[in-house]
C-alpha cells in the first residue's frame, strides 16, 4: 500500500484558528481581571474612579448615591463580561465539538465559514436572529415565551461564584458550592415549564424525562461534592482551591482514594444533569424529536442551546475547582500571590493562575465532548438504575470513607501525601498508556501524519 | 462585607441575564419574518395531524422520584453545615450524623425493595 | 354566590391589601426618606430590599389569584425567590441557599410534577376562588388589622447591617448540640415521607 499523502498541510492555518478560538473567549476573563480593582468590595476602586470622573466633569461625585450608582455600573460591566464569556464559549464550543465529531466519524465537519469553519458560530447566531419565532397555536403562549429565561438566568447565575483565577471571581460566597448545586433548580423549572407549555407530546415527554433525570442525578452529585467539602472544611469555592496545592499529589482527587471515586460520581452526574450523551435521552432525536425543545425555534431555541453548551464550561470548572487544584500555580502558593498585591508581578501571577485554571477546565471539557461521540445512549431504566442503585450508594460510601480518612489524617498526616503520590503516579501511568495506545492506533492507520488537508 | 455587598452581584447578574435575553429575543422578533400559518403552528407530530391531547397521564414513578429527591435534598441541607464543621465536632458529631444518615439509607433500601426504583 | 359579587369581593380584598401596604409605607417608611426626616436619600440596598419585598408580595398574590395552576406555581417561584433574597438581607446566607435548594429545587418541582401527572389539568379551571369566600374575608378582617397593628406599633429592634459572619459552621454546631433531638427527629420525618410515597404509589407500582 502506498503511503498516504495529504493534499495539503495548512499547519499555519490550523495554528492560527486554534489561537483565535482560544483568545476570543479568554479575552473576557482578562477584561474581568482588569476591572477587578474597580469592584474591590472595600469600595476603594469605585471611590477613586468617581473622584477621577468628578474631576473630569467638574462635579462632586463623593456622595453615597454616586457611590451606589458607580458600584452598580461596575458590577453590571463585570456581569456583562461574564455572560459574554458564557455565550461566546458556548458558541466556540459548538464549532469545536462539531469539528471533533467530524474527525471521530471520518468526515469533515463545518469548514466553510472563516478559518476552518471557525466562524460558523457567528453565522449560527446571526441566523437564529433572523429566524421566525414560532409559538404553537395550542401552547400556553406566555409560559412558552418565558420558559427560556428561567434556563438562561439559572445558567448565568452559576457564573457568579465560578472562579477564573487567584483573585478573579465575581463573588466568593461563603456558601459557594452549595449555591451552585442549588441554582440548577431554576433550570429544572424552566425545562418542566417549556415541556408543559408547548402542548406537544414530544415536548412533554422530553420535559418530564429531563426533569426526572436532573433531579435524580443531583443527589449523587451533591453526595460527591461533600467529599471535597469535608476535606477543605469550607463551602467557598476559593477556600476549597486554597486548601489544595499546585502539584498533582496536592489535589483533592489524589489525596484521598474516596475522592477519586467521588470525582467520577460527580462527573457522571454532571453529564446527566447537562443532558449530554450517554444521558441525552430527554432529547433523544431518534425517539423524542428534540425533547422539550421540539416546539422552540429562533432565538428562544438559541437561548436553550447556549445554556446547554455553556454548561460544559460550568461543569468542567466545578470539577477543576473541587478536585483538580483549581488555579493553583506550581511554585507559587496562593498566599505568596496575595502578598504581591499592588505590584506589577501580581497582575502577571493572576494571568498565570487564570491560564492554569483554563487549561485544566478545557481538558475536562474535551473529555466531555469526547464521551459524547464515543458512548451510545442509555435507556431510561438504566439511567434511573445507575443513579439510585449505584451512584447514590457509592456516594454515601465515599462520604463515610472520607470521614474516617480525615480522622486518620488527623492522626497520621503522612497518609495524604502517600495516597497523593501513589495515586498521581498511577494516574500518570494510565495517561501515558492511553496516549501510547492512541498514537499506535493513529500510526497503524495512516502513518504518523495527521491529515489536515480538509481543515 | 455586609450581606448586601457580597450578594449584590447575584441580583445584578439575574437582572442582566433577563434583560439581555429579552433584548436578544426582541431583536430577533424585529429582524425575523412573521408569517404564521395553521400548519406551522400545529404541534409537531412527525408530519401527521396531532392525535388526542398532549397532556396525558404520566406514571406515578415520576412523582416518587421527585419525592425521593426532596427527601435527599433536605438531607443534603442538614449534612452541609455538619461537613464544614466535622473536624471540630469529632466522634460525637460523627455518631449523630451516622444515625441521621442511616435512617435515610434505610428509607432508600425500603423504596428500592418495594420496586419504586425499577423502571421498565 | 354569584360571579360578579365574588369578583368584586376579590378586588376589594386586593384593594385592602394595597391600602394597608401603602398605609404602612407612608406612616413608617417614607418619613425616613423625606427631607424633614433623615435627610438621606434612599441607598441602593434599600431599593433592592423593597424590590425583593414587592416581588415576594406580588408572587404570593399571584399564587392566590391566578386561575391557572401552573401560573400559581410561577407565582410561588417568585415569592420563594423573594423570600430567599430577604434572608440574605438578614445575613442568613445558608438559609437563603437552602430555601433555593429545598423549596424551589425540591418542593416547587414536586408540585410541577404533580400538576403534570394530573390528567387534563389545563382544561379544568382549578382554582379556589369562590371556595368559602365569605369565611375567608371574615378571617382576613379579623387577622389583618391585628397584623397591621403589630407591624406598626411594635418597636422592632433595628440593627445596622454588620459584616457578614459565615453562618454555616455555627448552624452545624447548633444542630449537634442544642437542637440534637429535632435534628434526629427530622430524619424520621423524612423516612416517613419515603414510606408514604411508596404506599401512595403502591397500586401503580404493582401494576407494572
Amino acid at each position: 500500500m502506498a503511503p498516504y499523502q495529504p493534499k495539503s498541510d495548512p499547519k499555519w492555518l490550523v495554528a492560527l484558528t486554534l489561537a483565535v478560538a482560544l483568545t476570543v473567549p479568554f479575552l473576557f476573563p482578562v477584561l474581568i481581571l482588569l476591572s477587578m480593582p474597580l469592584a474591590e468590595p472595600s469600595g476603594g476602586g469605585v471611590t477613586l474612579a468617581l473622584r477621577w470622573l468628578g474631576n473630569v466633569l467638574g462635579t462632586d461625585l463623593s456622595g453615597p448615591v454616586a457611590h451606589d450608582v458607580g458600584t452598580a455600573v461596575v458590577l453590571l460591566l463585570i456581569a456583562f463580561l461574564f455572560i459574554n464569556f458564557g455565550a461566546i464559549f458556548s458558541g466556540i464550543c459548538v464549532w469545536w465539538e462539531r469539528r471533533i465529531a467530524g474527525r471521530m466519524q471520518s468526515r469533515i465537519g463545518p469548514n466553510r465559514q472563516g478559518l476552518g469553519g471557525f466562524l460558523v458560530w457567528v453565522a449560527d447566531a446571526v441566523k437564529f436572529l433572523l429566524k421566525e419565532d414560532l409559538v404553537p397555536a395550542e401552547a400556553d403562549s406566555l409560559l412558552f415565551r418565558i420558559a427560556p429565561y428561567f434556563v438562561l438566568t439559572g445558567f448565568a447565575l452559576t457564573f457568579v461564584v465560578l472562579p477564573f483565577g487567584h483573585s478573579v471571581v465575581m463573588a466568593d460566597l461563603n456558601v459557594g458550592v452549595f449555591y451552585i448545586t442549588s441554582v440548577t433548580a431554576l433550570v429544572v423549572v424552566g425545562i418542566l415549564i417549556s415541556g408543559w407549555s408547548s402542548n406537544s407530546k414530544w415536548a412533554l415527554f422530553g420535559g418530564m424525562r429531563s426533569a426526572a433525570q436532573v433531579v435524580s442525578y443531583e443527589i449523587p452529585a451533591g453526595l460527591a461534592v461533600f467529599v471535597p467539602v469535608l476535606m477543605a472544611g469550607s463551602l467557598s469555592m476559593q477556600d476549597i482551591i486554597r486548601a489544595q496545592g499546585a502539584a498533582p499529589w496536592d489535589w483533592f482527587i489524589f489525596r484521598n482514594p474516596a475522592a477519586l471515586v467521588a470525582f467520577f460520581v460527580l462527573f457522571t452526574s454532571q453529564l446527566a444533569e447537562a443532558n449530554r450523551t450517554p444521558f441525552d435521552l430527554p432529547e433523544a432525536e431518534s425517539e423524542l424529536v428534540a425533547g422539550y425543545l421540539s416546539e422552540y425555534s429562533g432565538f428562544r431555541f438559541a437561548l436553550f442551546f447556549m445554556s446547554e453548551f455553556g454548561n460544559i464550561w460550568v461543569m468542567s470548572a466545578l470539577a477543576t475547582t473541587l478536585f483538580f487544584g483549581g488555579w493553583q500555580v506550581p511554585g507559587m502558593p496562593a498566599a505568596a500571590i496575595s502578598a504581591l498585591k499592588g505590584t506589577g508581578a501580581w497582575w502577571g501571577w493572576q494571568l498565570v493562575s487564570m491560564a492554569v485554571f483554563a487549561v485544566k477546565t478545557l481538558l475536562l471539557a474535551n473529555v466531555v465532548i469526547w464521551l459524547r461521540w464515543t458512548l451510545p445512549r442509555i435507556r431510561i431504566d438504566q439511567m434511573m438504575t445507575l443513579s439510585w442503585k449505584y451512584l447514590v450508594p457509592i456516594g454515601f460510601v465515599c462520604l463515610i470513607f472520607t470521614l474516617f480518612w480525615q480522622l486518620g489524617v488527623g492522626a497520621a498526616p503522612g497518609l495524604e501525601l502517600a495516597s497523593g503520590v501513589a495515586l498521581s503516579v498511577g494516574a500518570l501511568f494510565v495517561v501515558i498508556a492511553f496516549f501510547r495506545r492512541v498514537f499506535k492506533n493513529v500510526t497503524d492507520v495512516r502513518g504518523d501524519a495527521i491529515d489536515l488537508s480538509n481543515w | 462585607m455586609t450581606p448586601l455587598e457580597s450578594y449584590f452581584p447575584l441580583a445584578v447578574v439575574f437582572a442582566l441575564a433577563l434583560v439581555l435575553g429579552l433584548a436578544l429575543v426582541g431583536l430577533a422578533a424585529l429582524l425575523g419574518p412573521r408569517r404564521p400559518s395553521r400548519v406551522k403552528e400545529a404541534p409537531f407530530e412527525c408530519g401527521s395531524d396531532p392525535v388526542g391531547d398532549a397532556r396525558g397521564r404520566f406514571g406515578v414513578k415520576f412523582y416518587v422520584i421527585a419525592l425521593l429527591f426532596v427527601v435527599f435534598d433536605i438531607e443534603a441541607v442538614f449534612i452541609y453545615p455538619w461537613a464544614v464543621q466535622v473536624r471540630e465536632l469529632g466522634w460525637n458529631g460523627f455518631a449523630t450524623m451516622a444515625v441521621f444518615a442511616a435512617t435515610l439509607v434505610a428509607g432508600l433500601a425500603y423504596v428500592w425493595k418495594k420496586g419504586a426504583l425499577d423502571w421498565e | 354566590m354569584n360571579r360578579t359579587f365574588s369578583k368584586l369581593a376579590l378586588w376589594a380584598f386586593l384593594a385592602l391589601l394595597v391600602a394597608l401596604f401603602l398605609g404602612y409605607f407612608i406612616t413608617r417608611v417614607l418619613p425616613d426618606y423625606l427631607p424633614a426626616g433623615r435627610a438621606v436619600p434612599p441607598r441602593l440596598g434599600d431599593l433592592v430590599f423593597y424590590a425583593c419585598a414587592a416581588a415576594t408580595v406580588a408572587g404570593a398574590a399571584g399564587v392566590a389569584f391566578s386561575r391557572n395552576i401552573v401560573w400559581s406555581c410561577i407565582g410561588l417561584l417568585i415569592a420563594l425567590l423573594g423570600t430567599a433574597a430577604l434572608y440574605v438581607f438578614l445575613s442568613a446566607d445558608f438559609l437563603a441557599v437552602a430555601q433555593l435548594l429545598v423549596y424551589i429545587g425540591g418542593v416547587l418541582v414536586l408540585i410541577l410534577f404533580a400538576v403534570m401527572l394530573t390528567n387534563r389539568i389545563g382544561e379544568v379551571n382549578v382554582s379556589n376562588q369562590s371556595l368559602g369566600l365569605g369565611g375567608g374575608l371574615a378571617v382576613f378582617a379579623a387577622v389583618a388589622p391585628l397584623l397591621m397593628l403589630v407591624a406598626v406599633l411594635v418597636p422592632w429592634p433595628v440593627r445596622p447591617p454588620g459584616p457578614m459572619a459565615p453562618t454555616t459552621a455555627r448552624i452545624g454546631d447548633e444542630f449537634l448540640s442544642t437542637w440534637l433531638l429535632p435534628f434526629e427527629v427530622a430524619s424520621v420525618v423524612l423516612l416517613a415521607t419515603l414510606v408514604g410515597a411508596v404506599v401512595m404509589a403502591r397500586k401503580e407500582l404493582k401494576a407494572d
